[in-house]
């Protein structure tokens, strides 16, 4: 403990002497430097101040946003997003993107719920088929996320082909899937519920209660995964090489990085990681459908692109993605408390997908 | 401005045309230009000389507006200009004839001339004639005794045509200042011919022209000045007919070659690598054979484009062997990609820096260990402080000038960057080094700690490969030299013995 509070303080120190360093050289400007600099630094930071004036006001005109069964819930829902927004982050490291994420999560959703509907429930879709043990489910799904990611993967690596028409391809191709494996069996179509009350527990039991509000287990999932993706980006072989080839893939492959089973790995990670959500997802809401996981690609990359993992690529933060997370559910719920239209989301998301791009951007141009 | 063949320059021939006066650039480390003056006049060519690294590409990028100049003036024409890009200065009537040619290769040679500026159908409606470029295209051909097809793509065109296409595009500027950076490296002798003559009918217009070239014969038979730089300044202005070849390189070198290289160990040990016939896909490289001895720096010296850095490339696993062998103390090396080539002890620098030799938005530590990060394990997770202390022991050892270990590589200086890439090989502890052009574009200071690296690693055993262009570099800084010539080696010389004519006679053997 000791070791830990020492290392904090110098942490801390650094983060003193560092902004100390920067007010002194502000004092030492020009008037027109002064707003120069202030202007840059509000236009470098300005999501993040764009979502803090968000919640203040949101807090002032609804009160009940900031109660404690309110944060509880965004806290929820972004334990619920974060594995998928951890695996698309790594895409982006690499300069590329996902966008089959969110029909893998509708796909991975379904076949959990497959796998564990309850013995006896009408519109079972195998009513021989009893429902396995939730662990085992996910442990499939997981595979199944991963045999997606292998795919992207393999023709990203391979054929040199960008991310974004691979993924487009898969996207399309998983669609189609979930909507001919609702058909079979007794399904017909319908929406997958009756589901085993093992899974349901395992993944919305009470973790525990704060002023009597559960939180739920998948929280404690949550935070596993991103632990477990802090130690691959930072501590790992892997982490350290998917790094550099982000940042230079020519430089990477001369430097000795095997470049193609580095991007093979990213995307079976990320697949990983839409097995996991879809799992979460399909206990979570319970029904799962062919609309499962519809766009959750674009909350996703919206979050790592306002929590600084940037396009330009090799750069990136696990710490960032939470954040990015985090924010953005915030903003969601908010705006659900000031009644927006659920259709005006969809253009706020828009914007704020393109206004944390640019602000992103700006930060790299200006170096040259 | 977009009528063809519009000279019209007001100066009379023999009147200054440009004027440059006390142009100075610094980059983070390095002083790039320190108060450089330049005179044009009109009719004339004035030949700009100097080692790679002494200024002359900064300059011209003052003039263009690729950068911006730190100070200085630029007088066209006796009225101050400053550009703000190539696009501006071509408008302005100050073309350049590019090394590096930037062409449309999928559009047809009339397209590339009229790129951004095509003719119009009755000059006012929105849509371009291509019949009007064609034929404007061919007067032009015609007028400069160019024999090209308007129509042909630019892509099937041999690389000598594809730049007297660039000279005709420069033409048809009507510009008043022409810039040729080595025309006639990629030349036949025929070619240059054409082109000599196209300058010839420049200067008789009224043009200026500025020719910078390493090729002495050519310099003193077109030239009618010459100007020589070194280490970012301005060193002379001499009338052509008051110099020799001789002289011409002592005011580019500027003292004794021996003083600015370490002094060499004779080599003791035995054939450390041998090369039998190596030949890559896709590349120009065909049969080369050499042998580098465990101690020994054998320098590559050859034109651009001789098939030197294929060489490496090949032997480093980064193309694929059409034929040959690479043996390692007499063991065959298969070498089939970079990270075999690592494990069997070759360690490749590569040419361009930025493309593929430094990782710019990573830090000191990671740009360092990302080669041999397995030797940072503990249990199956990296030790970051096992990373870091490596790091700092290189940047001590090779004098790294940096705030830190965890500085982006991008903010250091050219040379820095370079020693960061030094210490990445040698981490992963090389017995073969090819080092592409190590020293290009990095301060003096910085080169002699290379070379004195280089002494070093030599004499605890290594063998080193250096490619140079720079020709008392590789003299001074290798025990050996072996000059290709069109993807073949031409021959090889004692460093002792060498001159540089007789590595230049050696480059031409197969041209």
């Amino acid at each position: 403990m000791g070791e830990g509070t020492t290392k904090n303080d110098g942490f801390f120190t650094k983060i003193i002497d560092k902004w100390r360093g920067r007010v002194e050289n502000f004092k030492g400007m020009s008037g027109k430097d002064r707003w120069k600099t202030a202007k840059g630094l509000l236009l470098d930071n300005a999501m993040i101040i764009i979502i803090f004036l968000a919640i203040i006001v949101i807090a002032i005109l609804r009160p009940r946003f900031i109660s404690a069964a309110s944060i509880i819930n965004i806290i929820s829902l972004t334990a619920a997003r974060l594995p998928i927004a951890l695996g698309i982050g790594g895409a982006i490291v690499l300069t590329g993107t996902d966008i089959s994420a969110g029909r893998a999560v509708g796909l991975t959703a379904c076949i959990a719920a497959l796998l564990l509907q309850s013995q006896g429930y009408m519109g079972k879709m195998f009513p021989s088929l009893a429902p396995l043990p939730p662990f085992l489910a996910l442990l499939i799904v997981m595979a199944v996320g991963a045999l997606i990611g292998l795919v992207n993967g393999f023709f990203v690596a391979r054929f040199k082909l960008h991310p974004f028409i691979v993924t487009l391809s898969t996207q399309l191709i998983l669609f189609g899937t979930v909507l001919l494996y609702l058909q079979i069996g007794n399904n017909g179509g319908q929406t997958l519920s009756g589901l085993d009350s093992r899974y349901i527990d395992f993944v919305t039991a009470p973790l525990f209660r704060i002023s009597g509000i559960a939180v739920p287990r998948y929280v404690l999932f949550s935070v596993i995964i991103t632990a477990i993706i802090w130690v691959i980006w930072n501590k790992t072989v892997f982490g350290k090489n998917m790094f550099a080839v982000g940042s230079n893939e020519a430089a990477a492959n001369v430097s000795g990085v095997n470049v193609f089973l580095t991007i093979i790995g990213v995307f079976v990670l990320a697949g990983i990681t839409y097995g996991i959500t879809g799992f979460i997802e399909g206990a979570r809401i319970a029904s799962s459908a062919s609309y499962t996981g519809q766009n959750y690609e674009s909350d996703a990359i919206a979050a790592c692109v306002i929590g600084g993992v940037s396009f330009v690529g090799g750069t990136g933060k696990v710490g960032g993605v939470v954040i990015g997370v985090l924010l953005l559910q915030i903003i969601f719920v908010g705006l659900n408390f000031l009644s927006v239209d659920q259709n005006m989301l969809y253009i706020i998301k828009g914007l704020i997908i393109l206004l944390a791009c640019a602000v992103d951007m700006r930060k790299y141009l200006k170096k040259r | 401005m977009t009528e063809p063949l519009s000279r019209t320059p007001s100066s009379k021939h023999g009147g200054t045309l440009l004027k440059m006066t006390g142009m100075t650039k610094s980059f983070p480390g390095v002083r790039a230009l320190d108060d450089v003056s330049l005179e044009i006049r009109a009719g004339e060519v004035h030949a700009l000389m100097g080692e790679n690294g002494a200024g002359k590409s900064t300059l011209m990028k003052c003039l263009f507006g690729v950068y911006k100049p730190d100070g200085g003036q630029i007088l066209l024409d006796g009225r101050e200009v400053s550009f703000r890009s190539p696009k501006e200065a071509l408008l302005g009537g100050v073309a350049m004839v590019h090394q590096e040619l930037e062409q449309a290769g999928k559009m047809t040679v009339a397209d590339n001339i009229w790129l951004g500026r095509f003719p119009r159908v009755k000059g006012f409606l929105p849509i371009v004639s291509d019949g009007e470029a064609r034929r404007r295209s061919a007067e032009l051909f015609a007028s400069l005794g160019i024999n090209i097809s308007p129509t042909a793509r630019v892509e099937s065109l041999g690389v000598g045509e594809r730049q007297l296409l660039e000279i005709a595009k420069a033409v048809s500027y009507g510009a008043k200042i022409i810039v040729f950076d080595e025309p006639t490296s990629s030349l036949t002798e025929k070619e240059a011919a054409i082109l000599f003559s196209i300058i010839e009918r420049l200067k008789a217009d009224g043009c200026g022209i500025i020719y910078i070239s390493h090729k002495m014969s050519e310099i003193l038979k077109i030239s009618d000045r010459v100007t020589v730089m070194r280490d970012g300044r301005h060193i002379a202005t001499e009338e052509r007919a008051r110099l020799t070849t001789e002289k011409i390189i002592k005011l580019m070198v500027g003292r004794e070659l021996t003083e600015r290289y370490p002094r060499l160990d004779e080599p003791t040990g035995e054939v450390l690598l041998s090369v039998e016939n190596l030949s890559a896909v896709g590349t120009r490289l065909k049969n080369a054979t050499l042998s580098v001895r465990a101690g020994e720096i054998l320098g590559i010296g050859g034109l651009d484009g001789s098939g030197r850095t294929e060489l490496f490339e090949c032997i480093f696993g980064l193309s694929k062997r059409a034929s040959g062998h690479i043996l390692l103390n007499g063991r065959e090396m298969e070498n089939r990609n970079p990270r075999e080539a690592i494990k069997n002890g070759f360690a490749l620098l590569t040419e361009e820096r930025r493309v593929d030799g430094i990782f710019g938005i990573l830090d000191l530590t990671d740009n360092t260990t990302v080669s041999s990060l397995r030797d940072y394990l503990r249990g199956p997770l990296l030790s970051s402080a096992k990373m870091r202390e490596k790091t700092r022991s290189y940047i001590d050892a090779l004098k790294i000038k940096t705030p830190s270990e965890g500085t982006k590589i991008r903010s250091l200086s050219g040379g820095n960057q370079q020693k960061v890439i030094l210490s990445r090989w040698l981490l992963t502890k090389p017995r073969v080094l090819l080092l592409d052009e190590p020293t290009r574009g990095i301060d003096v200071g910085a080169k002699y700690d290379i070379y004195l690296l280089m002494k070093e690693l030599a004499a605890a055993g290594c063998a080193i490969l250096m490619i140079s262009s720079e020709m008392s570099e590789l003299i001074g800084a290798s025990h050996r030299v072996a000059v290709m010539s069109a993807g073949r080696i031409a021959g090889e010389i004692k460093s002792s013995e060498a001159t540089q004519e007789g590595i230049m006679t050696l480059a031409a053997k197969y041209l």
